[in-house]
């Protein structure tokens, strides 16, 4: 084995890879700040439509998100804690939606929650609720896709944190629910906004199971994804703009959250 | 009455089967090598770990009975517990650390923190209660986790190796400071530990467990002036030599002969304490009448004085000052002639 090179101590068939990948994923977002109709900026965003795709989009990812926690905190408590038996066949059920296609997601869920779908059909016949093509399609789609992420992270973040400090709990009189609420929750705090981090920009971003399971209606089921795809086909220079708020809206939000965890681990 | 437990327990090769009683206000110190089953025996104790088979009881109250079907989660159990790293919940301040044990009992939060201050009061750690346990040293921390286990005035404590991850100076006050709270505690107290320091300056009782079961008990004095295994005879600093009373001589089981001053008939130890071997570069004259030609197998300096381990058919450990090492010149492999004097080899019953 050769010694890494003096100064930046790595090796050259390391190096040129590595820049290759920067130019890679850096270069489209310059791109796209390049082609930006700066004159025309304010007139496109205050167009039409843009401000409700924006708001459908942040209203139904937080929604999404909301839903993930509620219910992926506990299942990744179950997949990292509990002695159930199947628990690895479990956690490969899980993460099939990271690597199903989305759009494919997309026809299941509607296999299942469409007019005809096994539990679509009892839900319209029972209590007249029709799911496809609403907002609460367009929250279903993204939680669908997203919510794995948030379980792997917490799943992770669990595992890692120190399970004696459960046992100390216990010794004081903790009974296990009071535990996972006084100690492992704010254990695994941390990773659990990491993983609503990621959660929130998956479901964001979510395109193909949203056009598919929920359509593509102004108002109620267009986020900004699927309005920069429509706008691409129409009106290229509409399309960047709209590019550019989900840009910065992702990127906001992840330099603010950022912010606020340094601050907290430091304290 | 107090802590009665009869403990079966199989833990990967390891089967831990142990009887201990320990009375009210007693403290009881179980002794052993790592992966004696020490730990094992705590968690069973603490409810951490579901026994095989066996009973514990505490003042009357089955907390484990396996015969009978009848197991106490941990969080029923009214007990307190201290681990080696004092476990300190990071994200709760001192005080509210102390008070979790009043808090999973609904005490309300005034009354917590008011028992929390005097505990914390107690420990010394009066002026540090609004602190985070990464901004406590680990003596302080250490005591903090006793406050925190004795603060719901708990029938059994668990102290799980309490000083070993301190330091030499801080395992010294905190050794003391922890003598003092072990006094005022009236439940019955089990304390864990390889360090035979701890159990004789804690403990009214000590069993010595190995490989899961006790291989002896007693008063710590007398477990340290007469040792029946070699790993408390190495903890203590003595050579132990099992062998067979012939009058004012023991035959060795591995051979050799020790000279003693009483007659002694039967199995049993001799004991040597390393500050009475003298070492030779030659046969020495006179009136010793255990003279041996041994080989030294290792040197290690201790202060002023440098421990000689000696090989042969008496294998002895023996304490001689650094000037007379330098001056017999010696080095591991040498040979050595090594000298006890027959009053300095204490004998007794196997």
């Amino acid at each position: 084995m050769s010694r890494p090179r003096e100064g930046t101590g790595v090796p050259l068939p390391l190096v040129v890879p590595a820049a290759l990948a920067v130019a890679f994923l850096v270069l489209p977002v310059i791109g796209l700040l390049v082609r930006t109709p700066w004159s025309s900026l304010g007139e496109q965003l205050t167009a039409p439509g843009v401000g409700e795709a924006l708001r459908l989009s942040l209203v139904s990812a937080t929604a999404a998100t909301g839903a993930s926690l509620l219910l992926g905190v506990p299942l990744a408590w179950v997949l990292a804690r509990s002695r159930i038996r199947g628990r690895s066949v479990l956690r490969a059920l899980v993460t099939v939606p990271l690597v199903l296609p989305p759009v494919v997601g997309g026809v299941a869920l509607f296999l299942v929650l469409g007019r005809q779908g096994i539990v679509g059909s009892w839900l319209d016949d029972a209590f007249g609720i029709t799911i496809p093509f609403t907002t609460t399609a367009v929250v279903i789609a993204e939680t669908f896709v997203a919510m794995p992420f948030l379980v792997i992270s917490v799943e992770g973040a669990l595992r890692a944190a120190d399970a004696r400090f459960e046992d100390v709990a216990a010794t004081l009189g903790a009974d296990r629910w009071t535990t996972f609420r006084t100690v492992t929750l704010p254990l695994v705090a941390p990773g659990i906004a990491a993983g609503a981090v990621l959660c929130w920009a998956r479901a964001l971003g979510e395109f193909g199971a949203t056009i598919t399971f929920a359509g593509n209606f102004p108002g109620t089921t267009q986020t900004m994804p699927l309005a920069v795809y429509l706008a691409l086909q129409r009106d290229p220079e509409a399309a960047v703009v709209l590019s550019l708020v989900l840009l910065g809206v992702s990127l906001a939000t992840l330099l603010l959250l950022r912010d606020r965890w340094l601050r907290g681990a430091a304290s | 009455m107090s802590l009665s437990a009869r403990v079966r327990v199989q833990r990967g090769m390891l089967h831990v089967e142990l009887d201990l009683e320990v009375a009210d206000g007693e403290v009881l110190a179980v002794l052993g090598p790592n992966g004696a089953g020490k730990s094992t025996l705590l968690r069973v104790l603490a409810g951490l770990l579901p026994p095989d088979d066996g009973r514990v009881t505490v003042d009357g109250n089955p907390w484990d009975d396996v015969p009978a079907g009848t197991r106490l989660p941990p969080h029923r159990r009214a007990l307190g517990m201290v681990f080696q790293d004092a476990l300190l919940f990071p994200h709760l301040s001192v005080t509210d650390n102390v008070g979790y044990g009043l808090r999973t009992r609904g005490v309300p939060r005034a009354g917590r923190r008011a028992a929390a201050a005097a505990w914390l009061d107690r420990v010394g750690l009066g002026d540090l209660g609004d602190r985070r346990p990464a901004q406590l040293s680990g003596g302080q921390a250490q005591r903090a986790a006793l406050a925190r286990a004795l603060v719901g005035d708990p029938a059994l404590l668990l102290l799980d190796e309490p000083l070993s991850a301190l330091d030499a100076r801080t395992r010294l006050t905190v050794r003391a400071e922890l003598r003092r709270h072990l006094a005022a505690f009236r439940g019955s107290t089990v304390l864990v530990t390889h360090d035979p320091v701890d159990a004789m300056a804690l403990a009214d009782r000590v069993v010595v467990v190995e490989g899961g079961r006790v291989v002896q008990e007693g008063a710590p004095a007398e477990v340290a002036r007469h040792p029946r295994t070699d790993y408390v005879a190495r903890l203590v600093g003595l050579s132990l030599l099992p062998g067979t009373g012939e009058g004012t001589t023991v035959r060795l089981d591995d051979g050799g002969v020790v000279a003693v001053a009483e007659e002694v008939r039967g199995p049993v130890f001799a004991a040597v304490r390393p500050e009475s071997v003298a070492l030779y570069r030659s046969r020495p004259d006179g009136s010793p009448r255990n003279v041996w030609r041994l080989r030294l197998t290792g040197a290690t300096p201790h202060g002023a004085t440098v421990r000689c381990d000696l090989g042969g058919e008496v294998p002895l450990v023996g304490d001689v000052t650094a000037t007379a090492f330098a001056e017999l010149g010696l080095v591991p492999g040498d040979e050595v002639w090594a000298a006890v004097k027959a009053s300095e080899v204490s004998v007794y019953e196997r």
